[in-house]
């Protein structure tokens, strides 16, 4: 009976210790649109942050996109050569990378990189004060500290998952084009043929949503860091599993809703 | 600069703190302390670590909230502020911190310079460098404007986390342990440098700390705090000579350190 009611003491606190957690978070998104529409827009910082997030990581966006264009028409080859199809492979490829692999690949890749980055870099500013050094300055550190990473990173990611279907395109066109002999603009056509305003406009959603979640789950973890150095890895670290967590999740409604309008 | 008006009585105190209570979880930090602290005087808060005296200063600044008791300062009531109003008031109050928090990624310039630009519109680049070359001039670091605070030692990071809290020319300034980390040599030149600048930009200090010479060279007054509660205020030869055990053995053991 007793360790009945323990059992029942600790359920409903931590019940409500992810309760606090989802009000809290849902309490940072809100004040983040709040101000991310009200002056002054700090535009330096925003230009800063995105330009900054995305210059690092394009390297390892070309990289990555490139590498999977290649090794994604290597594998799909086989399976198409048995039925005499491989003239799909650009269809497939274009499929592939528009609908799915552009926005998630560079998603999951920022995750690790840009959400990390600024969970440390916030987090550090909270544990050494420099985030109560603004605000007893007058200064609002929320505006001035999240709202232009938010936007910098959600700008930034937008752009390079676009960037990204651009180069690992450019990647199949190159393995097709060394297997098959293609053309540039054959290959461009055949990519293209099954893509519609549909896959193009879902695509921009997930990556405008996708870069937006790494922003607030990036400052969120950052900006409530506690405990010290330990917080600001366990702040990079949350900001990480998290981001990618919602990724998944996001990729799963959105593509429910894409499927209710094919 | 900004609409609120502090008020401009001599004798008037700037900060009246009156029955404040403060708890965590189940740790009780203040328990019903009152303290005043009067125009161009120095208040030293002496105590332990752990006593609260860190909390204390957080409340009269408002990064923390008090459970019950009142917190005038300037006149105005802490806890009936809005975010704006407290704003207003906070340019009115310096508050170096223990550990300076100087932003890592800006130089001395920039760090002086933010609070400044970021309250004050429409200065020229010229009259923001005058005035950084001038409180900077004023903490004995007028060399070390482009410096990266990782270059410069604890003690200068101090001297620069007060002259940033100097730009906006504050009425009151509070210290969170000005000389803790520091050598003897080093301490009394923060001590020093505490001094001249109540005199030079007028302001009243409260001061937070465990170190018995800072409190005694900078303070008019000691305020001893002991597990949430004030055990003696007076001036140091008062609280020195205090027959309370906790006093005696505070002082006993910051001697013989």
């Amino acid at each position: 009976m007793h360790k009945q009611n323990s059992n029942q003491f600790f359920l409903s606190k931590k019940v409500s210790v992810i309760l606090v957690a989802v009000y809290e978070a849902f309490k940072f998104t809100i004040s983040f649109f709040k101000e991310a529409f009200t002056k002054p827009f700090h535009m330096k910082e925003i230009i800063k942050h995105g330009y900054e997030i995305g210059l690092k990581s394009l390297g390892l966006i070309t990289l990555t996109g490139f590498i999977v264009g290649v090794v994604f028409t290597k594998q799909s080859r086989p399976s198409l050569e048995s039925f005499g199809a491989t003239s799909w492979l650009p269809s497939l490829m274009g499929i592939a990378t528009i609908r799915a692999l552009g926005p998630l690949v560079t998603a999951l890749i920022c995750a690790g990189k840009v959400g990390s980055g600024i969970g440390a870099e916030l987090g550090s500013m909270r544990v050494t004060e420099q985030i109560d050094a603004m605000e007893v300055s007058s200064i609002n550190p929320f505006k001035y500290l999240v709202v232009p990473r938010v936007w910098g990173a959600s700008i930034s990611i937008f752009i390079l998952s676009l960037y990204y279907s651009f180069v690992g395109l450019l990647g199949a066109y190159i393995n097709i084009d060394t297997n098959e002999g293609i053309n540039m603009i054959s290959f461009l056509q055949s990519a293209f043929e099954d893509i519609g305003f549909l896959d193009i406009f879902t695509s921009l959603i997930k990556s405008a949503v996708y870069g937006l979640t790494i922003g607030l789950v990036g400052t969120y973890k950052g900006y409530n860091a506690s405990k010290g150095t330990r917080g600001v890895g366990i702040a990079a670290n949350q900001a990480v599993v998290t981001a990618i967590f919602f990724i998944f999740i996001e990729e799963l409604f959105i593509v429910q809703i894409a499927n209710l309008f094919r | 600069m900004n609409k609120f008006k502090p008020n401009s009585g001599k004798n008037e105190p700037v900060i009246v703190i009156n029955r404040l209570f403060k708890s965590f979880a189940n740790s009780k930090v203040l328990d019903g302390i009152d303290l005043e602290l009067n125009k161009g005087e120095n208040v030293a808060v002496l105590g332990r670590s752990g006593s609260g005296k860190s909390v204390l200063i957080r409340i009269i600044i408002g990064l923390l909230r008090q459970d019950k008791g009142t917190v005038r300062v300037l006149g105005k009531q802490l806890r009936q502020l809005k975010t704006k109003e407290l704003n207003a008031l906070r340019l009115h109050i310096g508050f170096s911190f223990q550990n300076s928090a100087l932003y890592d990624s800006m130089n001395v310039f920039q760090n002086i310079a933010f609070p400044l630009t970021m309250n004050v519109k429409n200065l020229s680049k010229k009259e923001v460098k005058n005035k950084v070359e001038e409180v900077l001039e004023s903490v004995g670091l007028g060399d070390k404007i482009y410096e990266m605070p990782s270059d410069l030692s604890g003690g200068q990071c101090k001297r620069i986390g007060i002259a940033r809290t100097l730009i906006l020319k504050p009425q009151i300034m509070l210290y969170d342990e000005p000389t803790s980390g520091l050598d003897p040599v080093t301490s009394a030149e923060i001590n020093e440098l505490i001094l001249n600048l109540q005199q030079q930009y007028n302001t009243s200090s409260l001061i937070i700390t465990h170190d018995l010479t800072c409190a005694k060279t900078t303070s008019n007054r000691i305020a001893l705090l002991n597990e949430g509660r004030f055990l003696k205020v007076g001036n140091f030869d008062d609280v020195f000579k205090s027959d309370n055990k906790h006093i005696k053995s505070f002082f006993d053991y910051n001697f013989i350190q």
